[in-house]
């Protein structure tokens, strides 16, 4: 691209309007095998200008190897990639993204102490007289947020904006890429209802300039709102490609699984019997935290935490388990009262947090398997003062076993396994400790149709063994499909719980959504 | 057919990347020899691993710090600091200007060596409070404790009546214990050798037999997660600092008995000499990875440059040069393993 900096937004193109567009990119026949996998396999996609085409499929369905191999992250052993006609091989992204191919990645790289109008043209500063002309940029930045209906000022620090604003700047940077092919990476993970509105009005307005849209993501109802194609990928095939219009979610789940999913949760069957867990006017020490909160849980209960982003869920799942620190209030826990003070000490009282998010806090990619699974219960491996190797084997192998992981051996590092499969480790280390308390949150954060599934079976599993969990979830249908109870916190107090054992569906969305916005 | 091919080309770059070290270390000897084939004896193999051993202890101890993200710019100082201790502590009684008249008869060994040890994990701990409590960065603790152990040891050299001069003149039964060796026939294995290898025995069970190694990896990998999965941080921390204190003790004793002079600049660049064979061992500087024979691989890789360089009487200023070269090349060739592939 050199030094042209020049702005030219696609002009809108009423002859790709639609679905019946000219074709921008056509991947065919696309194979890529990796040591022991076939990632892919024959896998085609094609995209029509001024389209919105989603990509839907499992983790590890290929989704994300398809689209490195269009950005050269990843070489193709065979097929062919065209854009408008001619066959293409990028290097890396960079030369993508000159080419006119542009992503918007699930997490944002972005340099955060920098403004937002020196993220967009990072590596390619508008210059005057070999200097950088501040002006011209702002003005250049002004114009393309103008242009899609962004209020934010190209000279705010990018770190002080939400992640749906940092969402909006990465698109108008590809903008100023000119892309004719944009990638969204799973884009409404971390939007409120109305960041996805906003987020919905920006890609139809590229659309209508004729930029060709690649949208992957989970959410089922976005999907069909948003898309005129769907294609679905399942185990590194391609399965299908239907217009969006008339399909429906169960039939996506059922060419995502291959299989009719009956129900979409397993049935809870459990009956919860005595108190095991008590906790009385807690309230955290540091801001923003839990105030006053105050529940009960029985063994074999499923108690569902609701409520909002920033209803500070996390913080008041992180000072039962004593990692975030207590003001006030008491946790009982049997009858018996405990000191959670720290992580060491809530495990041996029989606790157990599997955290928010898995990358940041829950693995360790650089290690394998069997360090991942053995890890919060070292102190059970001790024989004549040294680690046994062969104890830590067999309980990894049981582990791996019992919970389905599916892993080439038990050294491969945990970064190579897909996001459930990381998930079951870190729930199989846990359940070493052999905790009374589950606290789960997100427990199924980034995970597809299927292991979800799986996971929902465990959870009912562990409470049918006597176990009390704790299960937060942004996904209403999964709190309200296997949970006995739901929590609702609003600004970090319980405005109230739902017994699901007398109704189970009516109205009970309606109910945590009043609750949720009690205290706002 | 060509897939086949294309499959065993990549197995072949698999095998030149994972032993990359053993290689380059081939390599180096293979070139040594074609220029002078005398390089080819057992004595100067010997030589350069005798060499390599103190340090080699010294970067034991300090692996651990770069296993935890961390580093140590002191561990050269500290050594000097306990060096010097030794040194004063193992002076022959017969010699006039010792440090301590008052000892009139030979100490045990393992005097001085408790000694040192007991200083050097003083140093340790200082970083290691630093690091886990403070919350410093290990560069930053690691700075100031460099300054305060030369400090101490320029302190405590001056402190002689005849003011500040090496101290030497040890005496025959503690020269014995570090410079000695076993003998097989005309075949003589020194005990520094040993040393290092039972050090370096011991870290490999430390770092994967023990709870302590374990967590290491993991406060090194993922802070958070290990916080959340009961590692107490702190205590771990401070484990890992203690036994790098332990090993900077043991290093510094037999480097004193094996230099048979201590003056104030013992122990300057060690520390940069323990970096550089751990890294180029393959230990991570963005933490959580690293093997203790790759550390012991690295050490020595290093020491045979050192070595193989004055044998082949290069100059000494382009000496460095090629060293610093040597560095960037090895680790850079073992940076590729977590590189994500194409």
């Amino acid at each position: 691209m050199g030094s042209s900096y020049e702005v030219a937004i696609p002009a809108a193109d009423s002859s790709a309007a639609g679905t019946g567009g000219a074709v921008v990119l056509e991947m065919i026949d696309i194979d890529k095998q990796f040591p022991g996998v076939k990632a892919l396999d024959h896998v085609r996609l094609v995209l029509k200008k001024g389209s919105v085409h989603s990509l839907m499929g499992e983790n590890g369905a290929g989704k994300s190897t398809l689209m490195k191999c269009l950005f050269g992250v990843y070489r193709e052993d065979a097929g062919e990639i065209c854009i408008e006609g001619r066959p293409v091989r990028f290097d890396n992204p960079r030369q993508a993204l000159d080419n006119g191919v542009a992503m918007v990645h699930q997490e944002l790289n972005q340099v955060l102490r920098r403004s937002v109008m020196e993220n967009v043209w990072l590596g390619r500063f508008p210059q005057k007289a070999g200097l950088i002309s501040h002006k011209k940029m702002y003005e250049e930045t002004k114009k393309i947020f103008d242009e899609l209906g962004i209020q934010v000022d190209p000279n705010t620090v990018i770190g002080k904006l939400s992640v749906s604003q940092r969402q909006m700047v990465e698109i108008a940077k590809t903008v100023s890429y000119n892309a004719r092919i944009l990638v969204l990476d799973e884009p409404t993970s971390s939007l409120t209802n109305e960041e996805v509105g906003h987020l919905f009005r920006i890609i139809n307005k590229l659309r209508d300039r004729g930029v060709g849209i690649i949208y992957i993501s989970h959410k089922m109802e976005e999907i069909l709102r948003i898309s005129d194609e769907v294609t679905i990928m399942r185990d590194g095939q391609w399965v299908a490609t239907r217009n969006a219009d008339g399909l429906t979610n169960d039939e996506i789940i059922k060419l995502m699984v291959g299989r009719d999913l009956k129900h979409q949760f397993p049935e809870n069957t459990n009956m919860p019997g005595e108190v095991l867990l008590e906790v009385k006017n807690l309230t955290g020490k540091y801001a923003p935290t839990c105030t006053d909160v105050s529940f009960s849980l029985r063994r074999g209960e499923i108690l569902g935490v609701a409520g909002l982003v920033g209803s500070r869920r996390t913080e008041m799942m992180e000072t039962i388990f004593g990692v975030a620190h207590r003001d006030s209030g008491e946790i009982f826990l049997a009858g018996k009262k405990v000191e959670n003070k720290g992580s060491e000490k809530a495990i041996k009282n029989g606790f157990a947090l599997l955290t928010e998010e898995r990358r940041a806090t829950g693995i360790f990619p650089l290690q394998g398997v069997m360090f991942n699974t053995v890890l919060a219960n070292l102190r059970a491996y001790i024989k004549r003062g040294l680690l046994s190797d062969k104890k830590m084997r067999s309980d990894t192998a049981r582990m791996i076993e019992n919970m389905s992981v599916k892993t080439p051996s038990q050294k491969t590092h945990i970064r190579y396994l897909s996001g459930g499969n990381q998930q079951k480790v870190i729930i199989g280390r846990w359940l070493l400790t052999e905790p009374e308390v589950l606290l789960l949150d997100e427990p199924t954060r980034g995970i597809d149709v299927g292991a979800k599934f799986e996971i929902y079976q465990l959870i009912i599993q562990l409470a049918g063994r006597g176990k009390g969990i704790i299960m937060v979830s942004s996904e209403m249908p999964e709190l309200i499909g296997i949970c006995d109870r739901i929590l609702v916190m609003s600004n970090g107090r319980v405005a109230g719980i739902l017994d699901l054992r007398e109704n189970r569906y009516e109205n009970v969305q309606e109910e945590i959504m009043r609750l949720a916005a009690k205290y706002v | 057919m060509e897939n086949t091919k294309s499959v065993n080309t990549k197995k072949i770059g698999d095998f030149l990347l994972n032993y990359s070290l053993y290689i380059l270390l081939g390599l180096m000897i293979l070139i040594v020899i074609s220029i002078n084939p005398k390089f080819l004896s057992i004595s100067n193999f010997m030589k350069i691993l005798t060499q390599a051993s103190t340090r080699g202890i010294l970067a034991l101890g300090a692996a651990g710090m770069i296993v935890l993200a961390g580093t140590d710019l002191s561990a050269g100082r500290i050594l000097g600091c306990c060096a010097a201790l030794t040194a004063s502590l193992v002076q022959s009684v017969t010699y006039a200007s010792r440090m301590y008249p008052g000892i009139t008869s030979d100490l045990p060994v393992f005097v001085p060596l408790l000694a040192s040890i007991v200083i050097a994990v003083a140093f340790c701990m200082l970083n290691g409070f630093g690091v886990s409590k403070l919350h410093l960065h290990a560069f930053i603790v690691s700075l100031g404790t460099q300054l305060i152990a030369f400090g101490c040891t320029c302190i405590y050299i001056d402190s002689q009546k005849g003011g500040a001069q090496a101290l030497s003149s040890f005496n025959q039964t503690f020269l014995n214990v570090v410079n000695g060796g076993f003998q097989f026939g005309s075949f003589t294995l020194p005990y520094l050798i040993v040393y290092f290898l039972i050090s370096a025995m011991f870290m490999w069970v430390v770092w994967n037999k023990t709870p302590l190694g374990k967590n290491m990896f993991a406060i090194g990998g993922n802070t958070e997660a290990a916080a959340v999965s009961g590692v107490n941080i702190t205590k771990n921390i401070m484990g890992i600092y203690i036994m790098a204190g332990v090993l900077y003790g043991i290093a510094a004793f037999l480097e004193a008995g094996r230099i048979q002079s201590v003056n104030t600049g013992t122990g300057l660049n060690y520390d940069l000499d323990a970096i550089s064979g751990c890294v180029i061992g393959g230990v991570s500087f963005s933490g959580g990875v690293g093997t203790v024979p790759g550390i012991v691989i690295g050490v020595v890789i290093l020491q045979t440059i050192n070595f193989s360089l004055s044998f082949l009487s290069v100059n000494p200023y382009l000496q460095y040069i090629i060293k610093g070269l040597i560095i960037i090349l090895a680790v850079s060739i073992d940076v590729r393993k977590y590189l994500s592939k194409k």
